[in-house]
């Protein structure tokens, strides 16, 4: 028995009060789905204990100004995500954070991150992004959220995560200072960037990792990169993608979740479905909205809308998961828009937006 | 200098002007061009490093948000901005942007900063077809 969205409550009644002193008045305007009782009780007579919902919270570029100042715009993101996922009912077994917590990888912005995220109610596994990484390879992200690539079941699910954002050592070690890596790769758009990659050490224990795990068994793969090639310039990118999709490829049930295109992207490319999730600081246009350069964009992909930019926390967002017999569905939650809901469809074999794939908008159009 | 010989070398001046104004080598177009690239590559650098020409006071730069100055859409300004509710040039767009998401003070229309973004958001959107008033 699949759980609908449709019949879930998103925040609970009880607990609107509660948020409506955390957050900004907006959201007590915002409607969820009602929950019907029935549905509910269906859901657990039937049993299916492969169905849960985990919440993902990506992209919040924290960014210290200069002391204990921060820029208001993204914290805000962040802590607004954080309220409303404790409110998420029924509650999400885990929380994941896709990555660039913060913008220049600084103690002082991943300390006050965390501090952010420590008001998140559930047990939180962190992804590692490259405004996390290149100030100090790492070393401070580790200290506070453990290791950089690791796995672990859920549910019967098994879960990976990667640190999917490595380059070149040659490209490491080129920059005069740490803080001159760091803001080279920073830049988005920045011809001096370089390729991601996972990289060969990482392939290796992941070969090893998928090796005690049963072919049946659902594989969800977290990374803050696509583990797909859609656009180089902006690296929208993995330069191995093709060999981590390579070893994916004996599992029936796969989807990569990733982070860092801070907009909503959807494929399936052979067994594997790929997602991708909001940030919550800002968004980032379609690669395609770059005249200059070619790009490939998923043609499945359904954009979201074109931000407005005079709604501060429009285009950005966090999501759940449901996770439904091993394949999932990922509910955006878009602060200032409507939601989305890309969902994985059995009888097409590919990630769908419910409501919007086969009839686009005028608004889903980006030059 | 005689009444007459004033008369005369301004009429010589009148028609070398006239040849002179229209009259431009490869070596002109060569300079003006470099002259415009000067400006966009100004324009790049108040692009990547906001922070450190001041134009705003929070370290936001313009490139967080616009890669390649993308999801600017100069082809379509001026253009009916429905959160102004008025026609808009897209200088006075860059304006909101340094105003709200930078937290700085507006540049004035006529400055090197201005002209410099409106360089590099222009040369970045090469080749796209005009459209003003698009949404
Ligand atoms: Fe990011
Ligand atoms: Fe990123």
């Amino acid at each position: 028995m699949s759980r609908d969205i449709s019949r879930r409550t998103f925040l609970g009644r009880s607990a609107l009060g509660a948020a409506a002193a955390l957050l900004p008045v907006t959201l007590v305007n915002v409607v969820f789905g009602q929950k019907k009782g029935g549905a509910a009780q269906k859901a657990k007579a039937a049993g299916d204990k492969t169905d849960f919902t985990f919440a993902y919270i990506s992209d919040a570029h924290i960014q210290q100004i200069s002391g204990n100042k921060f820029v208001r715009n993204w914290d805000q993101g962040l802590k607004r995500a954080v309220a409303e996922a404790n409110l998420l009912i029924p509650r999400p077994d885990f929380v994941m954070f896709g990555g660039d917590l913060g913008q220049l990888g600084k103690k002082e912005e991943l300390d006050h991150g965390a501090e952010i995220m420590s008001a998140c109610k559930y047990k939180t596994h962190y992804v590692m992004g490259e405004h996390d990484f290149y100030l100090d390879m790492g070393a401070c992200w580790e200290k506070l959220f453990g290791k950089q690539y690791y796995s672990f079941d859920h549910k019967g699910v098994h879960f990976i995560v990667l640190n999917s954002i490595l380059t070149y050592d040659s490209w490491n070690k080129k920059w005069p200072s740490a803080m001159e890596r760091m803001v080279q790769m920073a830049g988005l758009d920045n011809p001096l960037g370089s390729p991601f990659m996972v990289g060969e050490a990482q392939r290796k224990w992941l070969a090893a990792d998928l090796a005690k795990v049963d072919k049946n068994v659902p594989v969800i793969l977290f990374s803050h990169s696509p583990i797909q090639k859609i656009y180089k310039g902006w690296n929208f990118w993995t330069e191995d993608a093709e060999k981590v999709q390579a070893l994916l490829k004996p599992f029936k049930k796969v989807t990569v979740i990733y982070g860092h295109v801070h907009q909503i992207q959807y494929n399936q490319i052979g067994n594997i479905s790929f997602n991708s999730v909001m940030a919550t600081a800002w968004p980032w246009p379609y690669p395609q909205s770059y005249a200059l350069a070619k790009s490939s964009l998923p043609v499945l992909t359904v954009p979201m809308n074109r931000a407005d930019p005079f709604f501060e926390r429009d285009a950005t967002g966090w999501q759940f998961i449901d996770v439904n017999s091993g394949k999932v569905a990922a509910n955006y939650l878009l602060t200032d828009n409507e939601n989305r809901t890309v969902k994985y469809n059995r009888k097409t074999g590919r990630p769908e937006d419910v409501k919007y794939q086969n009839k686009r908008t005028a608004a889903q159009e980006h030059y | 200098m005689t009444r007459n010989s004033i008369i005369i070398s301004g009429v010589m001046l009148l028609v070398f002007g006239f040849i002179y104004a229209d009259t431009f080598t490869k070596e002109d177009v060569i300079r003006w061009q470099k002259e415009f690239d000067a400006a966009a590559k100004y324009g790049r650098q108040l692009w990547e490093n906001s922070a450190s020409f001041k134009l705003g006071t929070n370290n936001v730069a313009c490139a967080q948000c616009h890669p390649n100055a993308t999801n600017t859409h100069p082809e379509t300004y001026p253009k009916f901005q429905k959160q102004l509710g008025r026609v808009v040039s897209l200088a006075e767009m860059v304006n909101w942007c340094i105003i709200n998401p930078l937290e700085g003070k507006p540049l004035k229309l006529d400055s090197k900063e201005m002209v410099a973004l409106l360089a590099y958001i222009h040369s970045e959107r090469r080749g796209v077809k005009l459209a003003p008033g698009k949404h």
